[in-house]
């Protein structure tokens, strides 16, 4: 997974379509915004205003020194508490403004992320199988959790960051200007060898960034690759090798780190020294003409306070500037992935099926993944309503091809699949999926009670009902001897669960959801012969008046079908009930006659 | 434990200590002369400035304050240029002794740890660590020697003015350190809540499939989008918490700066105070701001480290169960009929197991006779995986022992003794390398001539003639890396790397449950041929299996019930028949069984 999040970061890099890229992460951000544009202009008046307030110091401080002062003397208070009550006002609202512009944009961030993530997730699941086969999981979910979180972390604090600094840079250079015009002048000078560095910091950082976010992903996946296989490492006396090569790319890591760490202290070196040279340089400039009687000395002050200040948040500005790189590229791949188009489009029209009978026909069919080679050519087939079918053949002969179109995982490329005699691609999909219901080789559990996964197949049910449907499958047993029966949690923190035993939940999910068409691609495949013979005489009671397709190596399970097709290369070679085809002597003959051995006695089914 | 955790890591940074003593003696030293120039500006003001000297003091002033401006830069530089490279190595020590430690510690051990901790002690504790290291303790010296210092220069230029700034120092560093503990326990709720929402993200990828089947899309965004916004409520709160620090620590000091802008100017107009004292204080008090507002973050960050490090050291300190004898004995010398394998009374219990539930293995008698081949028969979970593990000691009896050869396998070094047990698991793991040396894996200091023969042997009984087919044939590289392999064929290449050891004894967990009928036919009947001399136990859940072994074992109950010929046992024994052929009703009490 890890391999080709990091092979699209390559192709990312090297650019290709930039320009349109781009376009669609701005209009991303744009429709973002949109929906908060009003609290958006609220928090931007805020930190304004904040800064505004936090910018007065120095002025005030001079104003207390060169009139309060003096007026003091004269025995004039007024001046003075003007000037210190001033700052009191001044330094309350810049906390009180400070605050609410956190509240604010947190605000208005939070509402951002939550559209966002609601978006990126909706839209994952319209996306089509094809699709999720073609991204990969791994891609999918690192767009929705590290992509996401760089954006979170450029939203929840760099924005404001990068903004509040920005301006308390404009600013103080406008208030030192405003106090004193030659200062700011000498201040506009410094300007530019620190522009000039963070330029030039802003590139290399950017270099050690990559290189030590690598370093970090490679260690990583040394560290889960061993920990992973940690049964097989110590069987196989691994551990002096893989001590080896982890501390190889820990040593790559640190020496990244180094750099990092090196690189911030060039930078905030260099800040260091411009300030320090632009106080002194106000220091002379302005230390002459109070000389001369050009300016007063708190003005003076004021300047060396403007000037100490001015460089501060450009350290700030260097750290924020990673998060806003990276959160620009999520951004990008995020608006990528919400371009992607759904291959299998929901019907403008959907036509209603009430009562479906689970009638299929296939008609003159032909199916291909992607823009791959053909792998159904002109495929039709008729299955009556109320039998069971199984399908039997080798690996990538299309069994498995002809269960994803009978659950429209897929579109055919040319001809149609019709259930009851209504296109699929014109089924209203929420009827469909009550008509039709697929049970995979993988049974996947979601974190959970056993109720609850098992309730997936229809929610509301009863707890007697979802009972009857593991009593159906025989997993009832097997759930009521969990610490919690029904309720015991199946994820990380609670009970692990054998394939075999996720593939009889699965079971009794389908069971539960009641289809007219039940379709079982391999799902039989991780249990033990006693484990199939329940889910088999559970499967006699659901099948005995609907519709199935079965697909499965094993025979044992296809010779209890009431109609056994052999398919090889994306046709049907051979079909009958499985006595027939026993008495034929064809393919099917011949797996039946190995089966048997294997069984090594008479008698056994 | 957690107050000395800290000092405890002084194993490890022994080698950094100077070097960071002398960083933060350069931190120390910058700080402070930060502190010089508002005397300078003092002296200045109060002298030529004031009492109208002459242009050369104020150029020489100047003159001086750009050559501490120098100084100070060159103390920031070497901080870090100090600090970095010592910082980041006693880091990558901690680490690579973690991993060295997480080797050496036993299966059972790893089997009760989730990944995802340990990771996350490997990875973001000891960065928070290091940054402590490099920055945190360094900064800390520095900002208590520089307010100490400065709030002195402040005492020493007007007293008054220095008793109103320590009397606002005081709150801020409290009120930071108070508001960033609470900032913590905000800011974890949302991690964690952030967890979950990526678990369900995860989840919603992995179950599409089952998501679609069921047209449960809706259902799936409801349940997201309602933990999105719980998220979303924690992070206002955790912002609403942040608000408050950056209140106190934005007006306090601000507040200070007013208050002593009245008194301040009030003295001077007493003749109490010049003006330059005045402006000392304030260029004084601009400076010391600083460290003041990060003394409160600085705690907060060493609270962190010392959580990171107990953490860590939770783990460090975890001693090996299951270690080598202080004085390993040598298996004897293969006798020519094969290797015995005797297990004599052995039982199992695992740690977490609840009170009154029978042991796993409840006393097992096994004997595997030379070069046989035994097949070890039972329902799911009922304990074949856990005895296979006893062999290559990857787990230890809880009572009873495991022999070879007369040789109990506790008493033999487990680098030898691993050499010897070659095992193939039924879910294999491959590593991210070449197929050539993942089936060499086992097999160190061969010449390439042997390597590539033993290699091409191993496949091809294995039945692995895909491998011909990878972009790189035997090179291609395949694991996480690289080229991801279907179970089937992950299958044959970890049973091709058990093969190519040519162990004295040969575990094999259901190793060809992933192959279709015709590909597991062939593989049956080469390994046949095969495995002649080699003593080999393997599980077997399929009668397809069972034709590899000489003879069959029953496991029931944690004890084995039967050893037989095939079909003998299929013909007396009601257990076995109906384990491979679920003919007849099971037992009650030997329902299928629950793995925890």
């Amino acid at each position: 997974m890890s391999v080709s999040v990091r092979d699209e970061d390559v192709a990312d890099a090297a650019g290709g379509r930039e320009e349109g890229r781009r376009r669609r992460s701005v209009a991303l951000l744009g429709s973002l915004l949109r929906p908060v544009r009003g609290p958006a202009w609220g928090t931007v008046l805020l930190v304004v205003a904040a800064q505004g307030a936090q910018v007065a110091g120095p002025a005030l401080v001079a104003a207390g020194l060169d009139r309060g002062l003096p007026a003091l003397r004269d025995g004039d208070p007024v001046p003075l508490l003007l000037a210190a009550g001033g700052y009191v006002v001044t330094a309350l609202l810049g906390g009180v403004l400070t605050a609410a512009t956190v509240r604010a944009s947190a605000r208005v961030s939070q509402a951002i992320l939550l559209d966002l993530r609601r978006r990126v997730f909706r839209h994952t699941q319209l996306l089509s199988l094809e699709f999720h086969e073609r991204y990969t999981s791994g891609r999918i979910i690192s767009r929705q959790t590290s992509d996401l979180d760089a954006v979170r972390e450029l939203l929840d604090g760099g924005i404001t960051t990068l903004a509040t600094s920005g301006l308390a840079m404009l600013l103080t250079a406008a208030s030192l200007t405003v106090l004193d015009w030659r200062s700011g002048a000498v201040l506009l000078v410094a300007v530019i060898p620190g522009a000039i560095l963070t330029r030039w910091f802003q590139t290399r950082s950017q270099v050690t960034y990559r290189r030590s976010r690598t370093a970090s992903a490679r260690l990583i996946v040394r560290f889960v690759e061993t920990m992973t296989g940690m049964r097989a490492v110590q069987a196989f006396r691994r551990e002096a090798a893989e001590r080896r090569r982890y501390g190889d790319r820990a040593e790559e890591y640190r020496s990244a780190n180094d750099a990092a760490i090196r690189l911030n202290g060039v930078f905030d070196t260099g800040l260091t020294l411009i300030g320090n040279l632009t106080v002194a340089t106000v220091l002379v400039v302005g230390g002459l003409r109070v000389l001369h009687g050009g300016i007063d000395v708190g003005v003076l002050v004021a300047a060396v306070l403007y000037a100490r200040r001015f460089f501060a948040p450009l350290s700030q500005i260097g750290m924020f500037y990673n998060s806003f790189q990276s959160a620009n590229a999520a951004l990008e791949k995020l608006a990528t992935l919400l371009a992607e188009e759904p291959t299998v489009p929901a019907p403008q029209h959907p036509v209603a099926l009430a009562t479906p009978r689970g009638d299929v026909r296939f008609e003159a069919v032909e199916f291909g993944y992607g823009t791959g080679p053909v792998v159904l050519p002109r495929f039709d087939l008729h299955l009556p309503a109320g039998r069971t079918v199984a399908l039997v053949g080798e690996t990538g002969a299309g069994k498995s091809t002809v269960a994803k179109l009978l659950a429209r995982f897929y579109d055919p490329r040319h001809g149609r699949v019709l259930l009851d005699g209504v296109d699929l691609r014109d089924l209203d999909p929420a009827d469909l999926r009550r008509a039709v219901v697929m049970v995979t080789q993988e049974a996947y559990l979601f974190s959970g009670s056993v109720a609850a996964n098992i309730a997936l197949g229809r929610p509301g049910a009863t707890r007697a009902e979802i009972e009857r449907a593991a009593r159906a499958v025989g997993v009832h047993d097997l759930v009521a001897s969990l610490p919690a029966g029904y309720d015991t949690l199946v994820d990380k923190r609670g009970v692990r669960l054998s394939a075999g035993q996720r593939q009889l939940v699965s079971f009794a999910r389908a069971f539960l959801a009641d289809p007219a068409l039940l379709v079982l691609d391999e799902a039989t495949s991780s249990l033990d012969v006693p484990g199939e013979r329940l889910v088999q005489d559970g499967l006699r009671t659901l099948l005995a008046d609907r519709s199935a397709v079965v697909i499965a190596h094993r025979l044992s399970t296809v010779m209890t079908a009431d109609r056994v097709l052999v398919v090889a290369r994306g046709r049907v070679v051979e079909d009958g009930s499985p006595d027939e085809l026993v008495r034929a002597g064809g393919r099917f003959a011949a797996l039946h006659a190995e089966w048997r051995a294997s069984v090594g006695g008479a008698g056994l089914v | 434990m957690s107050s000395s955790s800290l000092w405890r890591l002084r194993e490890w940074a022994r080698p950094a200590l100077a070097r960071v003593a002398l960083g933060g003696l350069a931190g120390l030293g910058a700080s402070l002369l930060a502190l010089a120039v508002p005397q300078v500006l003092r002296v200045v003001v109060n002298g030529p400035l004031l009492s109208g000297g002459h242009s050369g003091a104020v150029v020489l002033a100047a003159g001086l304050v750009a050559a501490l401006g120098l100084l100070e830069a060159f103390f920031v530089w070497s901080r870090r240029a100090l600090i970095a490279s010592p910082g980041t190595t006693v880091e990558r020590e901690m680490r690579t002794a973690l991993f060295a430690h997480l080797l050496d510690l036993p299966m059972a051990f790893h089997d009760r740890w989730a990944g995802g901790q340990l990771l996350s002690r490997a990875m973001s504790d000891l960065s928070i660590v290091r940054r402590w290291m490099v920055f945190g303790l360094a900064m800390m010296v520095v900002s208590v020697a520089t307010t100490l210092v400065g709030v002195g220069l402040m005492l020493a230029t007007s007293w008054q003015l220095g008793l109103v700034y320590v009397a606002g120092a005081v709150p801020v560093v409290w009120l930071g350190f108070r508001f960033r503990q609470d900032y913590k326990v905000v800011a974890r709720r949302a991690r964690d809540q952030a967890g979950d929402l990526a678990t369900t993200v995860e989840e919603s990828v992995h179950g599409i499939r089952v998501l679609k089947a069921f047209g449960r899309g809706d259902d799936a965004l409801e349940d997201f989008a309602q933990q999105a916004d719980e998220l979303r409520s924690t992070e206002i709160v955790k912002a609403r918490t942040l608000s408050r620090i950056t209140f106190a620590l934005g007006a306090l000091p601000e507040l200070v700066l007013a208050l002593s802008l009245g008194v301040g100017v009030w003295l001077a107009s007493a003749g109490d105070l010049t003006v330059g004292d005045l402006v000392a204080f304030f260029a004084t008090a601009a400076v010391v701001n600083t460290p003041v507002e990060r003394l409160g973050q600085l705690l907060a960050m060493t609270m962190d480290a010392r959580t990171a490090a107990d953490r860590y050291l939770e783990v460090m300190d975890t001693v090996a169960a299951l270690t080598d004898p202080a004085r390993p004995r040598a298996l004897p010398e293969p006798p020519a009929a094969g290797t015995r394998v005797e297990l004599s009374g052995v039982h199992l219990r695992h740690a977490g197991q609840g009170a009154g539930t029978p042991d796993v293995l409840d006393g097992v008698d096994l004997v595997l006779e030379p070069g046989e081949t035994l097949a070890l028969v039972g329902l799911t979970g009922t304990g074949k995986s856990t005895l296979l593990s006893l062999i290559p000691r990857l787990l230890d009896v809880t009572d009873g022992s495991v022999r070879l050869d007369g040789v109990d396998v506790r008493d033999v070094g487990r680098a030898e003794l691993r050499a010897a047990v070659a095992v193939a698991f039924e879910d294999p793991v491959l590593f991210s390398a070449s197929v050539r040396e993942n089936v060499l894996l086992g097999t160190p200091g061969l010449s390439d001539a042997e390597a590539e023969e033993r290699a091409r042997g191993a496949l091809e009984v294995a039945s692995a003639s895909f491998v011909e087919d990878l972009p790189d044939g035997m090179d291609t590289v395949i694991g996480e890396e690289g080229l991801s392999l279907s179970g089937g064929q992950r299958q044959r290449v970890a049973l091709a790397r058990a093969i190519a050891v040519r162990p004295r004894v040969l575990v094999l967990d259901d190793p060809l449950s992933a192959l279709d009928v015709a590909t597991e036919a062939v593989v049956t009947e080469r390994l046949r041929q095969t495995l002649t001399g080699t003593t080999t136990l393997v599980v077997a859940h399929r009668p397809s299996t069972v034709a590899l072994a000489d003879r069959v074992a029953v496991l029931q109950d944690g004890r084995i019930t039967a050893v037989g010929r095939h079909t003998d046992l299929l013909a007396e024994h009601a257990h076995y028949r109906y384990v491979l052929t679920a003919m007849t009703e099971p037992a009650p009490d030997s329902a299928v069984g629950v793995t925890r």
